[in-house]
């Protein structure tokens, strides 16, 4: 209490929820992974111009330390399963973003035997991101909207006894 | 050479085996006998004054009301600027044809591609194994009777139809 009042310039104050956010959304490590041609739009929002080195993300080379998996280009059977797998390497808290026509819903695609028709079949998505391919513009927005919704988690929930750190996505309240 | 020129010569060298020249909208084609073709596809790769160096395209077609899966054999050759496209049949119950492998390494991923997607069993070939889909798959895919399963490893591939779905 005193602390506030003797140097103000000095302190801020937050809750913890919200440090453990700032610091998750502002260190989204996506995994290097592209299905089609979504994936050209994705090296393009990661280049220079659109620059998602700003927000700190990072490609990864590896599922195992990536948070973030945006879901380029269509899906196919094959590679669905594969996609599960990595999904599954991927450390929790792990957001997904589903980027393009194809990965929300099959786009172009949708009817041709060896596509799956949506992502979301397969894994949870947090964003779709619409247009075919979208434009850097476009899945930098969608970005921003996963960063927004990552602010609004809540860690440490009351439910129980104990404090806790919340599970995955689905299981936080 | 044009493509009676190279039809005269195959007809000359293995007679009967070789079926007559077929005019096409692009290209005219010769039908060749399947048991025939490595021996054709030989000579024309070796003969001097044909030599086709090159297979660019090996293709399939399924014909279920003649009963019949066709194999298409593009061949072009880079020393003569010349090029021809040979057809082969095969029984539809049982599609069998010879592996022309040895003639040109690049038919090893075409001929997979054409037994993944329309079950021709190339016989003599080194790896006939699917190619673009997953190994586990079921049927194939480009004939004309295939039915397409209702899920793969329990992703659903019922898919709804936009025409006919309702607005909300």
């Amino acid at each position: 209490m005193s602390l506030i009042n003797s140097a103000p310039e000095m302190v801020l104050t937050s809750t913890v929820d919200q440090v453990l956010n700032w610091t998750r959304k502002s260190s989204l490590w996506y995994m290097l992974f592209g299905l089609a041609c979504c994936a050209i739009e994705m090296m393009h929002t990661g280049g220079p111009r659109a620059d998602l080195d700003r927000f700190g993300m990072v490609p990864r080379a590896t599922p195992r330390v990536s948070d973030l998996m945006i879901i380029a280009g269509t899906l196919t059977l094959k590679m669905a399963l594969r996609t599960k797998v990595l999904y599954e390497q991927m450390p929790d808290p792990k957001y997904v973003v589903s980027m393009g026509s194809c990965s929300n819903c099959g786009g172009l695609f949708q009817y041709a035997y060896s596509v799956c028709d949506g992502v979301d079949k397969v894994i949870p998505v947090d964003v779709y991101v619409p247009g075919c391919p979208p434009r850097p513009e476009a899945l930098t927005e969608g970005l921003i909207m996963l960063q927004k919704k990552i602010m609004q988690e809540k860690w440490i929930t009351r439910s129980s006894d104990t404090p806790r750190l919340g599970g995955p996505i689905g299981e936080r309240t | 050479m044009d493509s009676t020129g190279i039809h005269a010569a195959l007809r000359g060298h293995f007679d009967t085996a070789v079926g007559e020249l077929a005019p096409g909208p692009f290209e005219a084609s010769i039908e060749v006998d399947a048991s025939a073709i490595e021996a054709v596809c030989t000579f024309l790769r070796d003969e001097k004054g044909l030599e086709f160096d090159n297979l660019s395209n090996l293709s399939g077609a399924d014909y279920p009301e003649l009963e019949r899966i066709q194999a298409v054999y593009s061949l072009f050759s880079y020393k003569q600027r010349h090029s021809i496209t040979l057809r082969v049949n095969a029984d539809r119950t049982a599609p069998v044809i010879p592996t022309v492998e040895a003639v040109w390494p690049a038919a090893n991923w075409l001929e997979r591609e054409i037994f993944d997607l329309l079950g021709v069993e190339f016989s003599g070939h080194c790896d006939l194994r699917r190619i673009l889909l997953p190994e586990d798959w079921v049927g194939y895919p480009l004939r004309k009777d295939y039915e397409e399963q209702p899920d793969y490893h329990g992703i659903s591939t019922v898919r709804e139809n936009l025409l006919t779905m309702k607005r909300d």
